[in-house]
């Protein structure tokens, strides 16, 4: 194919023009490379993408809680503040880099390093849209699970090489509330891997193709079982990104900033970066587990680029994190503890039964059948909600200590 | 249910998110270089020096250097006015004020007996140099009674009734005084 050939190849199918534009690059080199050259391409697609949509996520996120805060946000800067997050680029790349003189030089070096690199990583098993997966792995949700385990590790490194005890304090906190929320977050997920059949992502995402009656998309989030598993997935990876309202490990209204305090200049902006790289990454994984990938929501919307759904999904549930954000305090330590180990993980425990259940029960056929069928597997895990819920939120009754042994 | 709560404060958040944009009364802020509010009448930071109607020939001021000696951080400086015979004149020839060191504690206004030194309420005051250019001197500390009317009118208003008062009872004394003379040369 010449040149003018793919471009008004790639301008006759806007959903796939970024395919067919790498194609036309790879048709173009010796073939030796073309692996290479992929590769390369899709890895600048991604580094080009998500920082961009990082520094407009940082802008979005002020502009929204100045507004809940009944403020304007930042408007200072460019038009309605939109050169806001250049402004702090700079900012960050020409302040001091301290390193405390008793830190542990090279892990201190290596945390936000650690920390950036499974990020990005993780963007590269998820399908952007129709063909766009850059890498097609087997197990990719494996490999993302996998990737999230690195954040234990570069965090508690920040913490511990910093010698500072609010470092350590934060990195104590944040490897507990990590751990207890990975078993939720991986718990919640596998729901979705048992109707799919598969541990790949663009699997996933096939598996969610089509419409109920013509109108209503075939999402996991539209099942009982699916509801149920995205709020934990959200809850759990709202946790696992230290996220307000999950954001202890932080605090910073009692240790500073936790695993964060003895870091400044660049290496600061590249722990939030990464804190928001991965939270883009773990959004990407919700969007493709539950809220059907890059599939349209409605069957006469399906003439919009499939790369167009996927990030609009993307937005809104970052906005919905924004707005959670805006909306909650910060809760104890102790509460946190009990939400993950008490309520979420039973609950997702007894998801997985009402999976079973939808999956064995996908054969009724009598009339008001399939109707029936969501409703009991909906009622199931409602109740079970509310049971748990109240079990969590009945506090103690409080009885003033008595000293026998003094009087 | 648990998560009720929750709920309920989303939609009050997304009520301010939402309202914030067509509810100029929601906004808490205003934009400050752009917009102003307008500071309360007894707001008060640093002295100046008020004058009736020429800002030279009608200073208040009579040079009696009460303010010098009561100032707690001793930020004014005087220095009397002297005529071409090396007399006294009841008028500062120096009146620097380092509002640097001022602490806006107001005994100035308090002890001075001609209510000549008042409060202003200026305070967008950051220069280049914090040390010259902070020291203010006569001509920059000098503003008009109408000024003070402007900043505080309650109090300029009570001043001037005061002072009112003490010119009219002055001239009675002086006619007094000059009816006594005229009895007596009579």
């Amino acid at each position: 194919m010449n040149l003018t050939e793919t471009i008004r190849n790639a301008a006759a199918h806007p959903d796939q023009v970024f395919v067919i534009l790498k194609a036309g690059i790879l048709e173009r080199v010796p073939e030796g490379i073309q692996p290479v050259i992929s590769i390369g391409l899709s890895i600048v697609g991604i580094m080009a993408v998500f920082p961009l949509l990082f520094a407009l996520i940082t802008l979005m996120e002020r502009k929204i809680l100045g507004r809940i805060q009944n403020r304007y946000g930042p408007n200072r800067v460019g038009p309605c503040g939109l050169f806001q997050p250049i402004a702090d680029g700079i900012k960050m790349l020409i302040k001091e880099n301290i390193v405390p003189y008793a830190a542990i030089k090279w892990a201190h070096f290596m945390a936000p390093v650690l920390l950036m690199f499974p990020a990005f990583l993780a963007l590269s098993v998820i399908p952007y849209g129709r063909n766009m997966t850059p890498i097609e792995l087997d197990a990719g949700l494996v490999f993302f699970f996998a990737l999230g385990a690195f954040n234990e590790i570069a965090v508690f490194m920040a913490g511990w090489s910093s010698r500072n005890k609010y470092s350590l304090l934060g990195a104590m906190r944040a490897i507990a509330q990590m751990i207890s929320y990975d078993i939720p977050l991986v718990l919640s997920t596998i729901p979705v891997i048992m109707m799919a059949g598969s541990l790949s992502l663009p699997d996933i995402v096939n598996a969610q193709a089509g419409y109920h009656f013509d109108l209503l998309p075939r999402w996991f989030i539209l099942t009982p079982w699916g509801i149920a598993g995205s709020i934990l997935f959200l809850i759990a990876a709202m946790a696992e990104s230290n996220r307000c309202p999950f954001d202890i490990p932080e605090g910073e209204s009692e240790i500073i900033a936790g695993h964060l305090t003895e870091y400044s200049g660049f290496k600061f902006a590249m722990f939030f970066m990464s804190e928001y790289i991965a939270l883009l990454a773990a959004s990407a994984v919700g969007v493709t587990l539950f809220l059907g990938g890059w599939h349209a929501p409605f069957p006469f919307l399906q003439w919009v680029p499939s790369y167009i759904w996927f990030f609009s999904k993307l937005i809104s549930l970052i906005f919905l994190y924004i707005w959670i954000r805006g909306t909650l305090p910060r809760i104890r330590v102790d509460h946190l503890m009990n939400l993950a180990w008490k309520f979420l993980v039973p609950l997702s425990l007894l998801n997985l039964g009402v999976c079973v259940l939808w999956h064995y029960s996908r054969s009724w056929t009598f009339p008001g059948g399939q109707g029936f069928r969501w409703l009991l597997c909906f009622a199931i895990i409602a109740i079970a909600y509310e049971v748990l819920g109240r079990k969590l939120s009945s506090s103690k009754t409080m009885h003033q200590r008595v000293y026998r042994f003094v009087e | 249910m648990v998560g009720l709560g929750i709920l309920k404060g989303l939609r009050e958040t997304a009520r301010n998110l939402i309202g914030s944009f067509y509810q100029k009364e929601r906004l808490t802020t205003v934009q400050y270089p752009e917009e102003k509010i307008a500071p309360k009448e007894n707001n008060r930071n640093f002295p100046f020096l008020v004058f009736d109607k020429d800002p030279e020939a009608n200073l208040r001021c009579v040079s009696c250097k009460i303010c010098e000696k009561e100032c707690p951080p001793q930020c004014i400086y005087i220095v009397q006015k002297r005529n071409e015979k090396g007399k006294a004149v009841k008028y500062p020839e120096v009146f620097d004020i380092d509002v640097s060191v001022c602490m806006s504690c107001q005994i100035c206004v308090e002890v001075c007996p001609f209510d000549a030194i008042k409060m202003d309420q200026e305070f967008a005051l950051s220069r280049e140099d914090r040390f010259e250019d902070l020291l203010f001197d006569r001509v920059r500390l000098s503003k008009s009674n109408e000024y003070y009317h402007q900043i505080h009118p309650t109090e300029a208003g009570e001043v001037d009734g005061r002072l009112k008062e003490q010119r009219k009872q002055a001239e009675a004394k002086a006619e007094a005084k000059k009816q006594a003379a005229e009895k007596a040369a009579a």
